[in-house]
């Protein structure tokens, strides 16, 4: 691999983690607010 | 399925947006906007963050479909020029990580919408994924004709989806909804397969202008405008809906026999611009986000 492969190797995996991050914040808030709702439903 | 694909396979890990771009966004904005309707126009109440939920899975269930029928098609548009960059013709992404994304979507859609919403609308979420996936993509897509009649019972389901997440039954209304959009897309895929049809032919997909001829085609085009115009008006004639929706049926419907009528009484000559066919395709999606926009604004009113 050359260095610049190497270097966009290494963003492309960060900028991954990055939304994969977001997304289970996202899912984590999301199921929160659930929980609330049909709890407070019940 | 062979492995053309696979000689390609790419070291770099895949760009996160070209995940993002199997899920067919574009598709996907109308499967949100159907479902979307079926929830507003259901009657009953659901709570907001319930309602985001329901709709979140439903457009996740269909992004997880639409990266599971690529993950399967990848050898079928390499060869067709509209679809022969997408993420894994491209060689931009391994086929195993689209096939694993893919059924990651589609297993977390419908758990989620069992635990958070309703077991049935879990239930018809998973029928449609693996109506999409496995009985259209895999079986009849590359078999038959009909396949488009076939493939629209798929994109039919968003609105039933949605009015079961707040029902929690299957009732005629949501059934209507489903055959609106189940009778709208063979003109509407049709008139899109007039003007590329070379392609479907040259991936070997037997599309119906290459199987029972462009004549063919166009006559059907208008058999299912006139049916659709009947599938539309029906919720206005069983009293389900008012005279808003009613008069949003008819007039759209009315335009969209008109303009299929344009199609189906020409025939394309060579160097043909395909005009009446393009605009057709166009007012199709148009009618289809005003017909449901009218089913919500009238039930807006009556509440």
């Amino acid at each position: 691999m050359t260095p610049e492969e190497e270097k966009e190797f290494v963003r492309r995996r960060k900028a991954r983690n990055v939304v994969i991050a977001l997304g289970l914040f996202g899912f984590v808030v999301l199921f929160y607010f659930i929980t609330i709702v049909r709890i407070g439903g019940n | 399925m062979n492995t053309t694909t696979a000689t390609f396979a790419p070291t770099l890990p895949a760009d996160w947006r070209d995940f993002l771009a199997l899920t067919k966004p574009r598709v996907m904005s109308l499967v949100v906007f159907t479902g979307l309707c079926g929830l507003l126009a259901a009657p009953g109440y659901l709570h907001p963050v319930l309602a985001f939920t329901a709709i979140l899975c439903i457009a996740m269930g269909a992004g997880g479909a639409a990266v599971l029928n690529q993950w399967w098609e990848a050898d079928i548009d390499a060869l067709m020029k509209r679809t022969a960059n997408r993420p894994l013709p491209g060689g931009r992404m391994r086929r195993e990580d689209a096939r694993d994304f893919g059924l990651f979507l589609c297993f977390t859609s419908v758990i989620v919408m069992g635990l958070a919403i309703h077991p049935l609308a879990a239930g018809v979420l998973a029928l449609s994924i693996v109506y999409y996936s496995v009985i259209y993509t895999m079986w009849l897509k590359p078999r038959t004709p009909q396949n488009i009649v076939i493939g629209g019972g798929a994109g039919a389901f968003p609105p039933l989806i949605g009015w079961i997440a707040v029902t929690g039954e299957i009732t005629l209304m949501p059934v209507l909804l489903f055959a609106i959009i189940f009778t709208w897309t063979p003109p509407h895929f049709w008139a899109l397969a007039l003007f590329v049809k070379t392609d479907y032919a040259k991936a070997g997909i037997p599309m119906m202008p290459v199987v029972a001829g462009e004549r063919s085609t166009r006559q059907q085009i208008l058999a299912y405008s006139v049916i659709l115009l009947a599938v539309a008006l029906a919720p206005w004639a069983i009293g389900g809906v008012g005279a808003i929706y009613g008069a949003a049926a008819l007039a759209l419907s009315a335009a969209f026999l008109v303009l299929s009528a344009r199609v189906a009484f020409r025939q394309s000559q060579p160097g043909d611009t395909m005009k009446p066919e393009k605009q057709l395709f166009a007012f199709s999606v148009l009618y289809l986000f005003a017909l449901f926009a009218a089913l919500v604004a009238d039930r807006m009113v009556l509440a």
